[in-house]
């Protein structure tokens, strides 16, 4: 599209990020993960097909079934032509639950190539690198501190999120491939030393492993006991360190670690647990469903509420007491939160968790050895190829540009792995392979395709939770109990197929109108060509959503242009049915990010 | 595969003065060939109903025999309809008008239902200025029958498997000038900005408002040697000048677009805005009359509003008939009893 001041030119189709951006889930999801392709591929019950799809991808469908941050669904186009969008995640783990054995699919460890690759953690990140890089032949070393691998995935998110077992089985796929070699309960200590052993390449992938504290807040010493800092308690709960709680938890913080930090709380002994943040409860950075999860369980959020002090008494923690404020905008949209003036409130607790964010700390990796840090203590990374400063060394994953989620890190590894393989192999790390792209045209007779064209009303279904009491007893049984295939094929027939692209061919339209009089959203235009904006509000139905194109198709016979909004087209092919010359055609687009190599 | 429309509507669509949406005008989806004129016709008729705010509910869609005939399936789903015999649409129209002068009447009707076996009946609706719409969706072929010529074809014109017609066309808007029609336009089925106001304007008419549809059958006459297919139309059309249609609700404006020429204010107390119509004037039937023939003599076709008479006086009020539907007069009303007979007779005799 160009900019502003000049008419529109046609749309290059050829370029693929067109058609990808229509793909409202598929771009809006780090790893590009075809969603629709893998939706279609269960609603035919073919949910291994549909598994590997994802594990191409995103390396842990199962994990990310249950535990996706899930971006796709906020930007999936079913939202903006209805309540709620699509259950992408659910669907998902549809797939990974209902799988049969896929280690035949596994690819198979690559003849040595010769080259050695360290990698320290053996989170996400790390695992998706080896995963890529397995399959050339690369000697993989993974490094982790802790027993088992899975990084954040096995120590801070709760079993009752994820089942011990479904992450086992995703960690296992990747770490079973002979050329990768695990080291567990190994620290790496200096990153000199390792860079002194023959490793040709280092990836780092060692999150970001520091929770934030209150250090100055009066009480902090004295209470230091039962005052815990947020994700060194979960890892400690998770590796059965700590088995119990006090009866009254305070949980400081707004986000998903404080929500799991107070769900957890709630399952080994504490009947009274408050979640108590500074911003107001919109603001509140945890996703909504883990707030309503939270509520469900007996939790009250409380917020604008500031800490003041630790209340200690005779040498014990006994409560806080918290400053209340409210919260005040400026234009830009700043907060700042300011002091109602009331009387300070008194809640009293027994223990607290301090959930209030998490940091990069490399207190092992020295500064005299090429690697340059940022002001943040972050890495100066290039942000394409994922290298440091030095050559050798790449990051990925939280350790990279700080917190984040699995998908995150996951896309990220696949770079990082790409650039790794080409440092590897000598090759310039610029000359990055484009996505795979296909085009295929599904008619098959006037009103026939081969996708599901129709589509359907229903609304989002829910997936069932397991027993309350149940659950609240037992901290490893899991709480959402998934889609029943049935219920499965229900939501996965919601997707509208927006890979499905409505392709338009000039020379063959005489321009009947047939499109424009059948399309039930309103999508089809042909107008006279303008600037942009123009443009956009001389459609049938003004484009208002700038982030969704606008396809245009050069001069028609009688001067006009075909423009169609792409925001609301419901890929239902009724255009092309309706069109008596076959000038527009619904053809399946499949891209797919390139990895380092063929899973 | 799909013969069912997707419930979703775009998110922005509006509701009208009525507290409708253009989905409450909508039809069943079409069967119709695809890319048949036809069908943007119809949806023509979607936009000036939605956008003139009718009560779907006091609409009748009456239609006789055709692809054409068949269209009032495909809009207005929730108005009443009668699909009759072939060509005997008007009898139909008027009985119901007859019976009900408080609804608004469409009239579809193809160039062979109108011009060929319905040319009787076309004649004399007209001439009574029955209040109603006619619209013929004039494609120049016996659609439904697989594409022979009709009444309207031109002569020299020839179908996709069909010899040069050796007859002389009817012109429809010309007869329905001379029978009397007091609203008589022509236009395009792909030309929805001339179409939709045209038929807001007709709706609104009080009297025989005749609309001359030119409307494509891409299957069977839609050759480069057709007079009636979508690019020999594009090519020969002319249109009077652009008409604003300016319903009664909408504050009229003083500030004219450049090129206002005239005003025309139809019965119910709506506007029509005339720009840039030349030689024609809209009020005359002679003038209108002689457009249409030094256009055709030029090989032109021309569209647009030709004419409308702002007074017409409709069937009713030339009967002097009660409008009042006759399912609200009471028994007593409706069957005045022998006694009222024989005042009737006494004053004959
Ligand atoms: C409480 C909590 C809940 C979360 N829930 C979700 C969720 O539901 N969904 C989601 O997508 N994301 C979630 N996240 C974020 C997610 O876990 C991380 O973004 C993700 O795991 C990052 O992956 P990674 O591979 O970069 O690092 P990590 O998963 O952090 O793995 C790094 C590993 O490296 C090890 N390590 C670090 N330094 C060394 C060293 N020097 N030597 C040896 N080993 C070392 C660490 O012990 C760890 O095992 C959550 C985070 C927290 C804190
Ligand atoms: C009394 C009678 N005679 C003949 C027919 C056969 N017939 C059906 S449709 C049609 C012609 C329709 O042509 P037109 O009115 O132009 O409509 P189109 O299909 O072209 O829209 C004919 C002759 C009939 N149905 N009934
Ligand atoms: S409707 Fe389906 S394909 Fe479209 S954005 Fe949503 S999940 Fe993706
Ligand atoms: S596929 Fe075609 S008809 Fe259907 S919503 Fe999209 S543009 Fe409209
Ligand atoms: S035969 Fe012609 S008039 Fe009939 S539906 Fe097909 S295109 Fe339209
Ligand atoms: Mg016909």
């Amino acid at each position: 599209m160009t900019a502003g001041g000049l008419r529109l030119k046609p749309t290059n189709i050829a370029d693929p990020e067109y058609f990808h951006k229509v793909v409202d889930c598929q771009y809006a999801c780090p790893a590009h993960t075809p969603v629709p392709e893998y939706i279609r591929l269960i609603a035919a019950e073919r949910y291994t097909e549909a598994y590997m799809v994802n594990w191409e991808s995103n390396v842990f469908p199962g994990v990310l079934g249950r535990t996706c941050d899930r971006p796709c669904e906020p930007a999936c186009r079913r939202g903006r032509v209805e309540e709620e969008p699509v259950a992408i995640c659910r669907l998902k783990r549809v797939a990974a639950d209902n799988k049969d054995d896929i280690t035949e699919f596994l690819p198979a460890s690559g003849k040595k190539n010769g080259k050695k690759v360290a990698l320290v953690g053996a989170g996400p990140a790390s695992l998706a690198v080896a995963r890529d890089l397995a399959p050339l032949g690369y000697d993989l070393h993974v490094y982790d501190e802790n027993a088992k691998g899975g990084g954040f995935m096995r120590s801070q998110i709760p079993s009752f999120r994820l089942p011990e077992a479904v992450l086992d089985q995703e960690v296992e796929y990747i770490t079973d491939n002979k050329n990768i070699a695990t080291f567990y309960s190994t620290r790496i200590d200096s990153l000199k030393a390792l860079l002194a052993k023959d490793y040709d390449a280092v990836f780092i992938g060692s999150g970001a492993p520091k929770g934030r504290d209150l250090p100055d807040l009066p009480g902090r010493k004295e209470g230091a006991d039962n005052i815990h800092i947020g994700i060194d308690w979960l890892g400690s709960v998770a590796f059965e360190h700590i088995s119990s709680v006090g009866k009254k938890v305070i949980v400081l913080g707004g986000g998903n670690t404080a929500m799991d930090c107070c769900r957890t709380a709630r399952r080994i002994g504490g009947s009274e647990v408050k979640v108590i943040v500074r911003s107001p409860f919109a603001d509140m950075k945890a996703s909504p469903w883990e707030k309503d999860d939270a509520a469900s369980e007996d939790i009250p959020i409380i917020d604008n509420h500031v800490p003041l002090e630790f209340v200690i008494e005779e040498g014990k923690l006994v409560g806080m007491r918290f400053d209340r404020v409210r919260a005040e905008y400026d234009a830009k949209g700043r907060r700042k939160l300011i002091s109602t003036d009331e009387e300070p409130a008194f809640y009293p607790c027994d223990e607290v968790l301090v959930a209030i964010g998490q940091e990069n700390a490399f207190p092992w990796i020295e500064r005299d050895i090429d690697i340059e840090f940022d002001k943040w203590e972050l890495p100066e990374l290039d942000t394409v190829t994922y290298q440091s400063s030095n050559p050798k060394v790449f990051f990925g994953g939280d350790a990279a540009f700080g917190p984040e989620n699995i998908i995150t890190a996951v896309a990220q590894a696949h770079q990082a792995a790409i650039s790794i393989d080409l440092f590897c192999q000598g090759e310039k790390l610029t000359k990055r392979p484009g996505p795979g792209v296909t085009l295929v045209s599904q008619k098959m007779g006037i009103h026939e395709w081969s996708y599901d064209s129709s589509v359907v009303s229903d609304v989002r279904y829910q997936v069932p939770h397991a027993d309350k009491t149940a659950a609240l007893g037992d901290r490893k049984l899991e709480v959402e109990l998934g889609f029943s295939k049935d219920t499965g094929f229900e939501e996965a027939q919601r997707c509208l197929n927006c890979d499905v692209q409505t392709v338009f061919v000039e020379a063959l339209c005489i321009e009947c109108d047939a499109c424009v009089d059948i399309c039930p959203t309103e999508c089809i235009s042909f107008v006279d060509n303008a600037k942009e904006p123009e443009l956009r509000d001389s459609l049938r139905m003004p484009a208002k959503n700038l982030d969704q194109d606008l396809y245009v198709s050069d001069k028609l016979p009688t001067g006009r242009i075909m423009a169609k909004d792409e925001d609301v087209c419901l890929h239902c092919g009724l255009c092309a049915e309706r069109c008596p010359t076959s000038a527009w055609d619904m053809q399946t687009f499949l891209y797919q990010v390139t990895k380092a190599s063929q899973i | 595969m799909s013969y069912i429309r997707p419930e979703f509507r775009h998110p922005a669509s509006k509701t009208n003065t009525s507290g409708f949406t253009r989905k409450d005008y909508e039809g069943a989806l079409s069967t119709l060939c695809a890319g048949c004129g036809h069908d943007s016709v119809s949806n023509a008729i979607i936009d000036s109903c939605f956008e003139l705010g009718v009560w779907p509910h006091r609409v009748a869609k009456i239609s006789g025999i055709g692809c054409s005939s068949k269209t009032p399936t495909y809009f207005l789903g929730k108005s009443h309809g009668f699909n009759s015999v072939h060509g005997r649409m008007p009898s139909v129209a008027t009985g119901a008008n007859m019976a009900n002068g408080e609804m608004a009447y469409i009239g579809v009707s193809g160039d062979s239902d109108t011009a060929s076996i319905g040319l009787g009946q076309f004649a004399h609706v007209a001439r009574r200025n029955l209040n109603m719409v006619y619209i013929v969706e004039n494609n120049g072929c016996y659609g439904l029958t697989k594409g022979q010529d009709s009444a309207t074809t031109d002569v020299g014109s020839s179908s996709k498997k069909g010899d040069p017609n050796p007859y002389e066309a009817v012109d429809l808007c010309s007869m329905a000038l001379q029978l009397g029609a007091t609203f008589v336009a022509r236009s395009f089925s792909g030309d929805k900005e001339q179409l939709v106001p045209l038929i807001k304007a007709a709706i609104t008419h009080n009297g025989f408002a005749f609309i001359d549809v030119i409307s494509p059958c891409v299957t069977f006459n839609n050759t480069p040697a057709s007079s009636k297919g979508f690019e020999f139309v594009r090519e020969h059309r002319e249109a009077t000048g652009k008409m604003d249609f300016v319903p009664v609700r909408s504050e009229i404006t003083t500030n004219y677009e450049p090129g206002f020429v005239k005003e025309i204010t139809l019965h119910y107390g709506s506007v029509i805005h005339l720009y840039k119509d030349d030689k024609l004037d809209c009020t005359d039937r002679n003038s209108a009359l002689r457009a249409i023939q030094e256009h055709d003599e030029k090989g032109r076709i021309l569209t647009g509003l030709l004419y409308v008479d702002p007074d017409s006086r409709d069937f009713h009020k030339v009967q002097q008939t009660v409008k009042q539907p006759l399912r609200d007069l009471n028994e007593e009303d409706l069957c005045p009893g022998a006694r009222s007979l024989n005042a009737i007779n006494a004053s004959l005799r």
